[in-house]
């Protein structure tokens, strides 16, 4: 490998091809040769049935049971009950509704990494109308559009709702948090240490149950709160403790001479923190937020135990129907391959942006 | 969300100017608003137990629970109170837990390691490894391992087997309990000698190394005291050791020890899902120490097997323990998912059904949390105590 | 970036605002009324009792339960929506308002009924627990079933059921538990259990579900008396009398051979009962805050209760339940509406 060297001592014999390459990488000593061939053996053993279970003996279409013929797997399943698994109980006549609705969402986040749009006033209505159009879209009961329950929002739509909603409600909590677990003010920063290590403390399903049984005794009497927006409170109380922790790691990383040169400059403590301080730590944490938002995707699976249908618990529901018993190993492999590929793809994404931010540095 | 004013030529006005005073009524401030919030949602819920008719208090713990609990460590019947549901299900908790961790980090270590290893495919397929499984939600792995794995295997009457001990099948895994009779004492009491003789023998042989400079194989020495001296008791003991076969008695099997399926599922998925993790701290850790480390202690003539055991392991440990910490408590923590496939858990067993069978959400969700919370501090305790003290170990 | 920390405590505040809903402290007959349709709990999927199908449009003996006392208070049988719960959630959804009324297969019991904060207002199903077995196992009598793996619903009341009575037999078993309906159903399905043990009426549903129902077969025991009925919230009479007096009506219309077919007929019918319930004399709904034609409402939409029980688990459904202990009180059977005038 040390090019330098070898060169300097005598020209390097050219030893490449992939004969080399195979002895150098698989077969360099007896025991990695037996490693190699028990690797190859494993994978024989193991490649080649799945690669026949999931392509060349599946049925791809179809209607019932009765295409599913050939004796692999059967995408009839999922093909069939792939509305339901994306838009759960939500009527069909509305789902353009939901279609706009994160269509939006992705408009909204190509403008705002749009290098040319600098003006903040716009991006902050962005942010802000955005939440108020996608309410009025996802749940309607204004301009016309009929109320769809939360009862019917299910399936893939729901656990994004879940995710995105979770992650941007709990990172400005999970900013105060952070700036207050730093703060000189000995209260301040003892309420915010207890709540982010009780809250870090716990596991998230007991946090899903005493939102979902405790939570409507904390309210008066005639309030009442929708199930759904009990499992948002508590996926948010909860995030936000793991997104301090991520944003005081930001935070932390800003030398000390940025905040003493703000003082000097005469700031208060929130203009110190909102123009020098912050914008330099959130930006050194957006690969910390994108692995958190990762981490709650994949939690939000937890909230068909209190009784929600994500993604999970509506291929759960459908492994019940009486005509289609027997497919739910189908049924895991879709939702673990639509989860895989969200996560995979956005921590890939999180590590390029690591390495870019890590550049520009 | 707003704060004081911003500060405006400090000092010339000594009202609100000054920074003391105004923290001090900043803090105040924030104390009555949380106090506020504190009695108000306290007073909101004493009003709703109380206007609905719930009982309060703690005096369900000592009333009998009327449940079957299918897994249990210690002893428990349908007669047993609330307060011992819980003790199941805490112990049931830390079992699959402390069974989880030692899964996870030796599946973890293997796989980190492999990662690193030279040779192409085996990084390849440990890369891969870490990749699939911590990008899928860990309740789908339980419910694949529970519901499309061990939900296949076959009937009671159609049990695996392996030497009419071990039997396999989809309520469970069977494995021979062994019964200790009269005079096993003494197999203990030999294993302790022999414990306390190779300690010492290992403290005697470095200080011997550190003063004459020549080693003793004392590993291999104290390895064949602590199987010898053992071996020999038993045999002198006459054997006191049976076995308690499991066998199919009308249902099911009976007798010796039973994994239920739900354990097993659970367990699978937690130790296969954290070792992912895992293996990533170890990656991490290994690549943490220098190669220059390597080199040295290469140069100094210690064998490959010496310079992993004695220089690179040792400092990779250093880095890896607090990230590995926090995934046993995540993974003590994940165990809760318990819930969702029946494991008698201590989310599942008391959080789930004594609080539904007694209604008393806000007493049985705290103690819950409480446990967890205990559990969590305590480890954190002692994980700061353990960096401060490598850190002080280390210059 | 710096936007955001300032400005989306407020879209929080905006989000819950609009999805909390407050209700009136006046009681729920006010909310209801107001709000313009009722919220009823039920099953999450129960054949026969509540369930929903592909279009997401309630059918079931619960469901219609909830649909006459939306006719009999909004005066339409479809101006109710449902909210599906499991078990365990479903007596904390009442306790919070989160539904008006819930007709889940709900066992009446006295630590329900005095200590949790609901009100039970009466009883529309007589159900009693019992087995459902692989006919392959040969067992005739819950009284073989010694050392057997047994699936039951979580947090329910069979599950104590279960316990007295192996108790009392002398027999072991291993509970195996699970959350939902249908997870005990893939339980035995798959012979994680040897016996799945339920409400005898879900049995028979759960038992359709089976992919080869006729394998399986409910043992003739049963081991404890389930009376399920409506539950309301502790502390609103009002409300709990609508609840109890529709149900009776809709009882009384039977054994007064009032059907949804001839109800228009029966106004003209001279039989005092027939009159006063239909509201053409007497008492005419006053009492329950409602208008005259209450029970009119409800047997004309829903049918009166034979015609539910023959509709959604009866004769006519594909449950085939026999009426037994279900049956009028004339015909040997249970339920018995107090006189209404």
């Amino acid at each position: 490998m040390s090019d330098a060297t070898a060169r300097a001592i005598a020209p390097p014999r050219r030893r490449s091809g992939p004969l080399r390459w195979l002895r150098r990488n698989l077969f360099s000593s007896p025991l990695d040769t037996a490693l190699t061939l028990a690797a190859l053996y494993g994978l024989y053993l193991t490649l080649p049935p799945l690669v026949q279970w999931a392509f060349i003996d599946a049925d791809w279409v179809g209607t019932s049971r009765a295409d599913c013929t050939s004796g692999g797997a059967c995408w009839v399943f999922i093909a069939t009950r792939l509305e339901q698994f994306l838009y759960g109980f939500y009527p069909a006549a509305e789902q353009w509704r939901v279609n706009l609705g994160f269509g939006l969402l992705v408009a909204v986040l190509a403008a705002l990494s749009w290098r040319g749009l600098r003006r903040r006033w716009l991006a902050a209505a962005l942010l802000l109308g955005y939440p108020v159009v996608a309410y009025l879209l996802f749940y309607g009961g204004a301009l016309g559009l009929a109320v769809v329950p939360t009862h019917q929002w299910g399936g893939l739509m729901l656990t994004l709702v879940l995710a995105i909603v979770g992650i941007v409600l709990a990172l400005p909590l999970g900013v105060l948090l952070a700036l207050g677990r730093r703060s000189e003010l000995p209260l301040i920063r003892a309420a915010c240490i207890t709540y982010i290590e009780v809250w870090r403390g716990v596991p998230l399903i007991t946090v899903l149950f005493m939102a979902s049984v405790m939570l409507p005794l904390f309210f008066p009497e005639e309030v009442t709160l929708d199930k759904l927006l009990r499992a948002m409170i508590g996926i948010v109380m909860f995030q936000a403790a793991y997104m301090a922790e991520v944003v005081r790691g930001g935070l932390q990383a800003i030398p000390k001479g940025q905040y003493e040169a703000a003082e000097a400059l005469g700031l208060g403590y929130w203009q110190r923190m909102g123009l020098i301080v912050l914008p330099q730590a959130l930006r050194l944490v957006i690969p910390g937020i994108v692995n958190t938002f990762i981490a709650l995707f994949k939690d939000t699976t937890l909230v068909l135990i209190i009784g929600l249908f994500d993604l999970l618990g509506i291929v759960q529901q459908a492994f019940a129907d009486p005509d289609w018993l027997g497919y739910s190993v189908e049924g895991y492999v879709f939702a673990g391959l639509l989860y895989w590929v969200f996560c995979f793809g956005m921590s890939r994404w999180s590590q390029r942006l690591e390495r870019r931010l890590g550049q520009g540095r | 969300m707003n704060g004081p004013p911003p500060r405006r030529g400090a000092g010339r006005w000594t009202g609100w100017g000054d920074p003391r005073l105004r923290a001090v009524a900043f803090q105040a401030l924030f104390l009555a608003a949380v106090l506020a919030l504190a009695g108000y949602v306290l007073h909101n819920t004493l009003a709703n137990l109380e206007a609905r008719g719930i009982a309060t208090g703690f005096g369900f713990l000592s009333e009998t629970a009327g449940f079957g609990i299918i897994q249990s460590l210690i002893d428990y019947s349908e007669t047993s109170s609330f307060g011992r549901t819980f003790l199941v299900g805490l112990l049931n908790t830390l079992l699959v837990s402390a069974l989880g961790i030692l899964l996870a980090t030796l599946l973890g270590f293997l796989i980190g390691v492999g990662r690193l290893s030279g040779n192409w495919l085996i990084a390849r397929l440990a890369d891969a490894y870490i990749e699939i499984f911590r990008n899928i939600p860990l309740l789908l792995q339980v419910f694949f391992w529970y519901f499309a794995v061990l939900r296949a295997l076959p009937r009671p009457r159609e049990s695996l087997s392996l030497g009419e001990a071990v039997f396999l099948n989809l309520r469970g895994l069977y494995l021979p309990r062994p019964l200790f009779e009269p005079g096993f004492e003494l197999v203990v009491a030999a294993l302790g000698v022999a414990v306390v003789a190779a300690g010492l023998l290992g403290v005697w042989g470095r200080r011997r190394r550190a003063r004459t400079g020549r080693g003793l194989p004392t590993g291999w020495i104290g390895l064949a005291l602590l199987i010898g001296l053992p071996t020999i008791a038993f045999l002198l003991a006459g054997a006191p050791l049976g076995w308690e076969r499991p066998a199919l008695a009308g249902f099911n099997f009976r007798g010796g020890i039973t994994l239920i399926p739900e354990l097993m599922a659970l367990l699978l998925a937690l130790s296969i899902y954290t070792a992912a993790f895992i293996a990533e701290i170890v990656r991490a850790g290994i690549l943490s120490v220098a190669k220059g480390q390597t080199e040295a202690a290469a140069a100094l003539g210690l064998r490959h097997g010496q310079i992993l055991r004695l220089v690179v392991i040792p400092q990779a440990l250093r880095v890896i323990i607090p990230p590995l910490t926090s995934q046993y408590l995540n993974l003590l923590k994940n165990s809760s998912l318990a819930t969702a496939i029946g494991y008698p858990d201590l989310v599942n067993v008391f959080a789930g059904t004594t609080l539904n069978q007694t209604g008393q959400a806000v007493e049985v969700i705290a103690m819950t949390m409480a446990v967890y919370l205990t559990i969590s501090l305590a480890i954190s305790f002692a994980m700061n105590w353990y960096n401060a003290r490598i850190a002080l170990t280390e210059r | 970036m710096m936007m955001k920390p300032r400005f989306m405590p407020w879209a929080a505040a905006i989000l819950i605002a609009a999805l909390a809903q407050t209700a009136l402290a006046d009681g729920t007959l006010a909310t209801v009324k107001e709000r313009g349709f009722l919220q009823c709990g039920v099953n999450t999927g129960l054949p026969g009792f509540s369930n929903a199908d592909e279009k997401g449009s309630w059918t079931g003996l619960d469901v219609d339960l909830c649909r006459a006392v939306a006719a009999a208070v909004l005066g339409g049988a479809d101006k109710v929506r449902f909210t599906p719960l499991t078990a365990k959630e479903r007596l904390t959804a009442v306790q919070s308002g989160e539904v008006d009324l819930l007709a889940r297969n709900t066992t009446w019991t006295m630590t329900r009924d005095t200590s949790l904060g609901v009100h039970f207002a009466g009883i529309n199903y007589y159900d009693g627990q019992g087995f459902l077995v692989s006919k392959d196992l040969g067992v005739k009598s819950a009284r073989e079933l010694d050392g057997a793996a047994v699936c039951i619903l979580a947090g329910t009341t069979t599950e104590l059921n279960l316990a007295d009575y192996f108790r009392t037999h002398g027999m072991t078993y291993e509970p195996v538990v699970f959350d939902t309906a249908d997870q005990t159903a893939r339980g035995f399905e798959s012979e994680r259990c040897d016996v799945l043990t339920s409400d005898q009426s879900q049995l028979y549903a759960q038992r359709l579900k089976l992919a080869a129902p006729d394998k399986a077969v409910v043992l003739p025991e049963i081991i404890s008396k389930e009376p399920l009925g409506p539950v309301v919230r502790q502390g609103d009479d009002r409300w709990l009398n609508i609840v109890r007096w529709t149900l009776f009506a809709l009882i009384e219309a039977e054994e007064l051979g009032v059907t949804s077919g001839n109800v228009d007929a029966m106004r003209e019918s001279r039989n005092p009962a027939i009159r006063r319930l239909l509201g053409l004399e007497g008492i005419k709904g006053s009492g329950l805050g409602l208008d005259e034609g209450w029970a009119y409402r409800a047997i004309e939409e829903v049918g009166n209760y034979g015609e539910i029980f023959a509709r959604n688990v009866g004769e006519a459904s594909p449950l085939k339940i026999e009426r037994g202990l279900n049956r009028l009180w004339t015909d040997g059977g249970l339920h018995y509406a107090p006189p209404i005038r």
